[in-house]
C-alpha cells in the first residue's frame, strides 16, 4: 500500500502541532505548579529551619531565576528528564529516619503505563466488540421494539456513573457473590469489573454513533441497488454500509478511548490498579509537584497518540487519501 | 426556507410540545423528574425532610425506612436511611441536588454564552480573529477536560464558585466550535445577504440572523453538557477535588459511605442512583429536543 506526499504532509503537520502542544500544555502545567508555593518547604516540613530550606532550594535550583527553571525545564522535556521526586519515595518509608533521598519522576510513571494501557484497551475492545453488532442491528430494524430498547440502554450507558457502578460491582460481584476480586492486579480476573465499569459509556455512544451512521448510510442510493441485486440487508449494512460508515465510528472509538483514559483515574484509584490513573491521584493528594508534572505528561502524549493514530487510520479508511 | 423553518418552529407552541411529550412516557418520565428535582433543589429548606448537616450519634447508619430517636426526644423518619454521623440521607439527596444543580447550570449559561459568542464571531469574520480563537479550540479539544479540570482545582481549590469558573473555562470550546460551523454555513445564506444589503449592522445580523438560527441545536448541546457536568461536579467531588464537606455534595456522599459500603449499601446506592437518574433524564431530553425541533422528524413524535 503507498502512502502518497500528501498524506506524508499531513502526517508530519499534525505530529508537529501535537509536539507543539505538548510544549503548550506542559509549559502551563510547569507555570502553574509554581504558583502552590515553596516545594523545598513541602518537602521538608514547617518544623525545618531556613537555613535546610534555602539550602534545598538552592540543591533543587529554585534560587535561580524563573528564566533559567524554565529553559531547564525545556531541556529536560527534550530528553525526558522531568525532575526528582522528593516525596513518593519518603510517603512509601512513611518518612523513615527523615533521609530526602531523590528519585527521578518519569521512571515512576512510565512503570505504571502497561497497567494503564491494558485496562484502556481491554475497555475499548470490550466495548467495540458489544456495540457494533448493537448499532448494526438497531440500524437495520430502525424503530422497532428492539431498537427501541436498544437507544434507551445506550443512553442508560452514556449516563452512567463509573465509579458508583463499579463500588456496585464490588458490591455484588465480589463481596456478596465472591466471585471476582475486588481489588489488585495480575491475573485476568482482576480486569473484568473496572473494565466493565469503565466500558459502558463507551459502549453507549459506540451504539448511537453506529446506529446513526449506519442509518444514514443505508439511505443511499448503492444500498438500494445492492438490494436490487438480491442481498439481505443485513449483509448489506455489515459488508457495505458499516464500511462506509467507517469513518465517523472510529473518530468516536477515538474519542472514546480517550475519555477512558480520564475515566481510569478514578477507576483505578477503586480498584487499586497500579496504573497512571491511580499515580496521579496518589501524587495529586500527597501534592507531589514532580510527580504531577510526569504523570500529567504521559497522560498528555497518550491523548495526543490516539489522536494520531485516528488520523492514520483515517488514511487507511478512505483509498482517497492513499491512493496516487 | 431557513426563516420559514424557525417560523414553524415558532409556531411549534406549548400546545403541540405537550403533545409530542405525552406521546413517549419514558421522555415524560424523565421531565417530570426532572421538575421535581429542581423544584426541590430550590426548595430545599421546605421539601428536605430534615437539617441535611445535622448529625444524631444515636442514628447512625440506620437502613432506609427506620425510626429514629433525637437527643431531644423527637422522633424522625429516615425514609432512605442515614449516614455515618446519623445525617438523613434523603435531606442530603434534595440539598446535594441544589450544589449539583446550581454548578451545572451555571456553568451551562456562562461556558454557553462565552464560547457561542466567540463562535458566531469566529465564523463570521474568518480570517486572524478565526485562527486565534480556532486555535484556542483545538488545544482545549486535545486535553482532557477532566484532566485540565482535576489539575486547575488541584491548584487553586475546590468550591462551588471554582468549579463553576473551571467549567466554564473548559467546555466553552464545544459552543464555539458548533457555532462557529453554523455561522459559516448561515454567513453566505440569501437572508443574511439581503440583510447586508439593507443596512443591517454586523452585530445586528450576527445575533437576529446568525444566533437566532441555531438555537435549536445550541439547546441540544446545552441539555448534552448539563448532564456532561453534573457527572463531572461528582466525579470531581467524589476524587476530594470538587465541592468540599460538610457541604452536601452528591460524588462526596459515595466517597464517604465506601468506607461503609460492606454494611450500609444504602449510603452509596441513593446518591449514585440520583446522579445517574439526573444525566440520564437529561440525555433523554437532549434526544427528545433533537428529534422534535427537527422539522424532518418532528412529525413522528406528533402522528
Amino acid at each position: 500500500m503507498k502512502i502518497n506526499s500528501a498524506l506524508n504532509v499531513y502526517i508530519f503537520k499534525r505530529l508537529i502541532n501535537s509536539l507543539i502542544l505538548l510544549v503548550v500544555v506542559m509549559s502551563m502545567v510547569f507555570f502553574a505548579n509554581r504558583q502552590i508555593g515553596d516545594p523545598a518547604r513541602m518537602v521538608l516540613g514547617n518544623g525545618a529551619s531556613e537555613e535546610a530550606v534555602l539550602a534545598l532550594r538552592t540543591q533543587m535550583g529554585l534560587e535561580d531565576p524563573m528564566v533559567q527553571q524554565y529553559g531547564r525545564f525545556l531541556v529536560g522535556l527534550a530528553t525526558g528528564d522531568l525532575g526528582q521526586t522528593f516525596r513518593f519515595g519518603l510517603s512509601n518509608s512513611m518518612g523513615q529516619g527523615g533521609d530526602v533521598s531523590a528519585m527521578d519522576t518519569l521512571p515512576i510513571a512510565v512503570e505504571r503505563l502497561p497497567a494503564t494501557i491494558f485496562l484502556a484497551g481491554a475497555t475499548i475492545l470490550f466495548a467495540v466488540i458489544v456495540a457494533l453488532p448493537l448499532g448494526v442491528y438497531a440500524s437495520v430494524y430502525p424503530r422497532s421494539p428492539p431498537d427501541r430498547i436498544i437507544s434507551v440502554l445506550s443512553l442508560a450507558g452514556v449516563s452512567i456513573v463509573e465509579y458508583w457502578f463499579a463500588l456496585i460491582l464490588v458490591l455484588v460481584f465480589a463481596v456478596q457473590l465472591a466471585w471476582l476480586p475486588t481489588s489488585g492486579y495480575g491475573s485476568f480476573f482482576h480486569v473484568i469489573l473496572p473494565a466493565l465499569a469503565l466500558s459502558l459509556r463507551p459502549m453507549g455512544r459506540i451504539t448511537q454513533i453506529a446506529r446513526s451512521t449506519i442509518l444514514d448510510e443505508l439511505a443511499k442510493p448503492y444500498i438500494t441497488a445492492a438490494r436490487g441485486r438480491g442481498i439481505p440487508m443485513r449483509r448489506i449494512a455489515i459488508f457495505h454500509a458499516l464500511k462506509n460508515a467507517a469513518i465517523p465510528i472510529v473518530t468516536t472509538i477515538g474519542d472514546e478511548t480517550i475519555n477512558v483514559i480520564t475515566g481510569v483515574i478514578i477507576i483505578e484509584t477503586i480498584f487499586g490498579w497500579p496504573g497512571i490513573g491511580s499515580l496521579t491521584v496518589d501524587a495529586l493528594s500527597i501534592r507531589d509537584v514532580p510527580l504531577v508534572e510526569a504523570t500529567v505528561f504521559l497522560l498528555v502524549i497518550m491523548v495526543l497518540s490516539i489522536n494520531l493514530l485516528v488520523d492514520l487510520t483515517y488514511a487507511l479508511l478512505n483509498p482517497q487519501l492513499r491512493i496516487r | 426556507m431557513m426563516q420559514d423553518d424557525t417560523n414553524t418552529q415558532g409556531h411549534l407552541g406549548y400546545r403541540l410540545v405537550a403533545r409530542a411529550l405525552l406521546k413517549d412516557m419514558i421522555v415524560l418520565a424523565s421531565v417530570i423528574f426532572l421538575v421535581v428535582l429542581i423544584f426541590s433543589a430550590v426548595f430545599a429548606e421546605f421539601v428536605a425532610p430534615y437539617d441535611p448537616l445535622l448529625p444524631n450519634i444515636f442514628a447512625n447508619r440506620l437502613p432506609p425506612l427506620s425510626y429514629a430517636k433525637g437527643l431531644d426526644g423527637t422522633e424522625s423518619i429516615h425514609l432512605l436511611g442515614t449516614d455515618a454521623l446519623g445525617r438523613d440521607i434523603l435531606s442530603r439527596l434534595i440539598y446535594g441536588a441544589r450544589a449539583s444543580i446550581f454548578v451545572a447550570l451555571v456553568s451551562v449559561f456562562v461556558s454557553g454564552v462565552l464560547g457561542t459568542c466567540l463562535g458566531v464571531i469566529a465564523g463570521y469574520y474568518g480570517g486572524s480573529v478565526e485562527a486565534v480563537i480556532m486555535r484556542a479550540v483545538d488545544a482545549f479539544m486535545a486535553v482532557p477536560s477532566l484532566l485540565i479540570a482535576l489539575f486547575v482545582l488541584f491548584i487553586i481549590g475546590g468550591g462551588l464558585v471554582n468549579m463553576v469558573l473551571i467549567f466554564a473555562l473548559v467546555r466553552w470550546v464545544v459552543y464555539a466550535r458548533l457555532a462557529r460551523g453554523i455561522a459559516l454555513s448561515l454567513k453566505e445564506a440569501p437572508f443574511v445577504e439581503a440583510a447586508k444589503a439593507l443596512g443591517a449592522s454586523d452585530l445586528r445580523i450576527m445575533f437576529r440572523y446568525i444566533f437566532c438560527n441555531m438555537l435549536s441545536p445550541l439547546l441540544v448541546l446545552a441539555t448534552l453538557e448539563v448532564a456532561l457536568l453534573v457527572l463531572a461536579e461528582a466525579g470531581l467531588s467524589f476524587l476530594g477535588f470538587g465541592l468540599l464537606p460538610p457541604e452536601p455534595s452528591w460524588g462526596l456522599m459515595i466517597s464517604r459511605g465506601r468506607e461503609y459500603m460492606r454494611d450500609a449499601w444504602w449510603m452509596i446506592t441513593f446518591p449514585g442512583l440520583a446522579i445517574f437518574l439526573t444525566t440520564l433524564s437529561f440525555n433523554l431530553l437532549a434526544n427528545w429536543i433533537r428529534a422534535i425541533s427537527d422539522p424532518a422528524q418532528r412529525w413522528r413524535w406528533l402522528k
